[in-house]
């Protein structure tokens, strides 16, 4: 019982939450509207024995996404439209989203899980859930990992390079 | 026990939000949030599904999403500071140079 | 290498050095190449004869030309009795017409193109002659028609010649179309088309038919008929005569040297060649004997109204071919191919010496000559051997030959037999009336031109007199080799080509064929009498007769209107078809359609389709949200 209604509140906090961030005239409250958002993912995730990611959702998005476009928000000036129309035509928008969301509901009924893995919560409960995720992470996937680490390192070179002023000479 | 496709209809729900988002607003902030949107509601799935399964692969694949994510925004983000100096302007509908 | 190959392959590399070097390097010394080349090919041609007359015939395949499923052609050659004949005949007058042009075209712009055209068609003619098989027949064939329509039209630049050339072409074309059909049918027939084995299997087909566009026809009747429409159009013979007056606009030598000797007797020539099968269709062979002697009859009473000298000539050369054709048509093909020998040399000599005095007085009509054998003796005395024997006269080779011609149609006893030796006495009236108009017409009297062209009367130089003096010894003496055995003579020519030909089989008394010979020769001598009256002691007669029988007179001097027959049946037609349907709907409509068309439309598309570019960047997104939107519809219930 008690499961389902922190499963309740939560599910019903995120959609209300997620319309809300869209439907903002002003981006600032839009950004600030979703780091609530994200916080409540992070619960869920906290919901579904997953420590490590909720941290890691929490520091990642949350302290560093959620930063840097506020960074770009206020540094940029990019408030201006809220003087002029701030939503477009939304008749095809809404059309296509609500068939996307019928469509794949659909296909939710023909969902069937595959036998379950070694992993029961009870293992990672044993171990904590960061070595759990530490020890695949370094020996499975460690070829992924390094690949990651390359995106990260071409976004920084990207970042800098795109975003440089240019220098008058 | 809350049962999967619990889970899984959050996602979509959030998932088709995002879509809404994107595809409507005309700011380009916001369309970046709309994608962030997006990634985290396929982030839930992953991570409820890896939660049934009991294997960790989904969690793993969904960290892999938030590396992916952020790099994008980095990127995206610049690219944005970069065309707006020169534009001035945050309506999207004004930048149509690559109309055919 | 063998020495016969020399005989079309010299003329060949005449050409070809002609026709790349003439322009810039040979210019007016371009005539070495073509006249040593075919006094060449007649040097060997003489000893290719000594060596047939011993008795070595020669039928040799040089290589396999093609070879496709069950047909098989070879390059091959063939010298027997027949072709011996004909390559003296070709090389010889060749080789003196080739020495008259020298003069004839001297400062023409196109002297080396002459040449080089001369030298084509001679190899044409050659290869035509030699070929052991029917395809290098149709070959040399179709290379005469178009060196033909080359010489015609040499002087392009005159629309009427331009016009001769084209009409000579297309109306062979119909005479080759029904040819290859011919050749077709002969090899649905026998399998092959080399001689050899058709001639020698033709015997087993005698009586076969086989269902022709609908009707059951004799199978042999129809292939000689078929066969005989080449040579109808080649040989020039109604209803496909209309081309050869036309094509005296080309220059003399090469009416001379086509319209004479050698091409347009390549049709009797293909009869002579073919005699096995033309010999078991009874019905072909009559065909071709009342062909012959209609057109016979016909060009000869054309020739006596007409007033340009060289048609005189060309209708001549109808009715003497007519008269081939008759001989080959009774069985006599010996006697049909030993006119065309004798032939060869007296009309060449006519049209060369009407080149002489064209050259002298400036122009073709015969009304406005006169008296010239004060001028132009030496053209004078030897045209008037060649109109001898053309008319017949004891003698000469003509009265050989002709005679021979005369006495085969009697003594065939057949109805159709009876029929042309009517036909051939009254051509032995004719012919020395007409000849003989235009020899007084022309040299005899006063002369009745400006005093302009009196001042420039002249003989022509010695490279044009000398081969007519030449050819006029041929004319006169060519036919003692064929003098037949009730005069004395051997008939050594008929003997000659007796295993090609084989012998008809005639039945005849000596007085008969007596009486045959003293017959036409005295309506000779009537003949050129009543020529002498009209054109020398009364020359009021014939315009009286002019005007008293105003519509016969115009029907003759307007060739019978067939000119204007086919010009409203065919030609117009034709041209008024290919204006409306062909250009105005086919090619204006449905090409130019098509071709502008499929870009406009192409156009039309993408400028529609390049609209979705819109450059906005949520319009991309929606249509990638539609697409995902699809294509999970599309997983889910379809698949």
């Amino acid at each position: 019982m008690i499961p389902e209604i922190f499963f309740a509140y939560f599910a019903i906090a995120i959609v209300t939450l997620s319309i809300v961030v869209i439907t903002r005239k002003n981006p600032v409250h839009s950004v600030l509207w979703m780091l609530l958002l994200f916080f409540h993912i992070a619960s869920l995730y906290l919901f579904l024995n997953a420590e490590f990611m909720a941290i890691v959702q929490a520091i990642v998005y949350a302290g560093g996404i959620l930063v840097l476009f506020l960074f770009v928000v206020l540094l940029m000036n990019l408030r201006e439209d809220i003087k002029i129309r701030f939503i477009g035509a939304w008749s095809s928008g809404f059309t296509f989203a609500v068939g996307l969301f019928i469509v794949i509901l659909l296909s939710l009924r023909s969902f069937v899980l595959a036998p379950p893995g070694e992993y029961t919560i009870d293992l990672i409960q044993e171990e904590t859930h960061t070595v759990a995720i530490g020890k695949i992470l370094y020996t499975e996937f460690l070829f992924p990992f390094e690949i990651a680490s390359l995106i990260l390192l071409v976004a920084i070179i990207g970042a800098i390079v795109l975003a440089k002023r240019r220098l008058r000479s | 026990m809350v049962p999967l496709s619990w889970y899984m209809l959050l996602s979509l729900a959030v998932f088709t939000i995002g879509v809404f988002g994107f595809l409507t607003r005309r700011n380009v902030i916001l369309m970046f949030m709309s994608i962030e949107l997006m990634l985290n509601a396929v982030n839930i799935n992953l991570i409820a599904i890896s939660h049934y399964m009991q294997d960790l692969r989904g969690q793993i694949l969904a960290f892999f999403v938030i590396v992916v994510a952020a790099a994008e925004a980095a990127i995206g983000l610049a690219i944005v500071i970069a065309l707006f100096r020169n534009r001035a302007t945050a309506h999207v509908d004004e930048v149509q140079e690559m109309k055919g | 290498m063998k020495l016969y190959l020399l005989i079309p392959f010299l003329p060949l590399a005449a050409f070809i050095i002609n026709i790349l070097l003439g322009k810039e390097v040979l210019r007016n010394k371009a005539h070495w190449p073509s006249c040593l080349a075919i006094i060449g090919s007649f040097i060997i041609s003489v000893i290719t004869l000594f060596d047939v007359m011993n008795g070595k015939i020669i039928n040799e395949d040089l290589y396999t030309w093609i070879v496709s499923g069950k047909f098989k052609v070879s390059v091959g050659f063939l010298i027997d009795q027949l072709t011996a004949v004909m390559l003296i005949v070709v090389t010889c007058v060749g080789s003196l017409i080739h020495i008259y042009s020298i003069g004839y075209m001297h400062g023409d712009k196109g002297y080396y193109r002459f040449f080089s055209y001369l030298s084509l068609f001679t190899f044409s003619m050659l290869m035509l002659v030699t070929a052991n098989n029917f395809l290098q027949l149709y070959f040399g064939w179709e290379g005469v028609g178009v060196c033909s329509y080359f010489l015609i039209g040499f002087w392009y630049q005159k629309r009427a010649a331009a016009d001769a050339g084209k009409k000579a072409f297309i109306v062979n074309r119909f005479g080759d179309f029904g040819f290859a059909i011919g050749i077709f049918m002969i090899f649905l027939t026998f399998g092959t088309i080399h001689y050899a084995p058709v001639f020698e299997g033709v015997k087993e087909y005698v009586g076969h038919t086989v269902n022709f566009l609908g009707w059951e026809v004799d199978l042999l009747t129809l292939i000689a008929l078929l066969l005989f429409c080449g040579a109808i159009g080649k040989s020039a013979q109604m209803p496909l005569h209309v081309w050869l007056p036309d094509a005296m606009e080309g220059p003399t030598p090469v009416s001379a040297l086509i319209h004479a000797a050698t091409m347009v007797t390549a049709g009797v020539f293909l009869v002579a060649r073919c005699n096995a099968i033309f010999g078991l269709s009874p019905v072909a062979m009559n065909v071709v004997a009342i062909v012959g002697g209609i057109t016979s009859v016909f060009a000869a009473t054309i020739a006596c109204v007409q007033n340009d000298i060289k048609r005189i000539i060309a209708y001549s050369t109808l009715s003497h071919l007519g008269m081939m054709f008759v001989a080959c048509g009774v069985g006599a093909f010996a006697a049909g191919v030993f006119h065309l020998y004798t032939h060869a040399f007296f009309k060449a000599l006519l049209f060369l010496g009407a080149g002489s005095v064209i050259h002298a007085v400036g122009h073709n009509d015969v009304q406005r000559m006169g008296g010239l054998r004060k001028y132009m003796p030496i053209t004078y005395a030897t045209m008037f051997i060649a109109a001898l024997s053309a008319g017949g006269i004891p003698g000469l080779a003509g009265f050989f030959s002709k005679d021979e011609i005369v006495w085969s149609a009697y003594a065939a006893h057949t109805g159709v037999g009876n029929f042309v030796w009517l036909l051939m006495t009254s051509i032995a009236f004719f012919t020395p009336f007409y000849s003989f108009r235009m020899m007084f017409l022309a040299f005899h009297g006063k002369f009745r031109g400006t005093h302009h062209e009196q001042h420039h009367l002249h003989e022509s130089p010695k490279v044009m007199t000398i081969p007519l003096i030449l050819l006029a010894v041929g004319a006169f003496a060519g036919g003692w080799v064929g003098i037949p055995s009730v005069l004395g003579g051997g008939a050594h020519f008929a003997h000659f080509l007796e295993p090609v030909v084989g012998h008809p089989d005639f039945h005849g008394t000596h007085a008969e064929e007596f009486r045959i010979m003293g017959t036409s020769t005295t309506i000779a001598i009537i003949g050129l009498v009543l020529a002498f009256i009209f054109y020398i002691s009364k020359t009021y007669i014939p315009a009286k007769l002019a005007k008293d029988y105003n519509i016969p007179y115009r029907i003759l001097f307007n060739k019978y209107y067939f000119d204007e027959l086919y010009d409203s049946i065919l030609v117009k037609p034709t041209m008024w078809s290919a204006r409306k349907i062909l250009v105005g709907f086919t090619d204006a409509k449905i090409i130019e359609g098509v071709v502008n068309g499929v870009p406009k439309l192409i156009g039309l598309f993408s400028g529609r389709l390049r609209r979705i570019q819109t450059g906005l960047a949520h319009h991309y997104g929606i249509f990638m949200t539609a697409g995902a939107f699809f294509i999970i519809l599309y997983m889910l219930f379809w698949r």
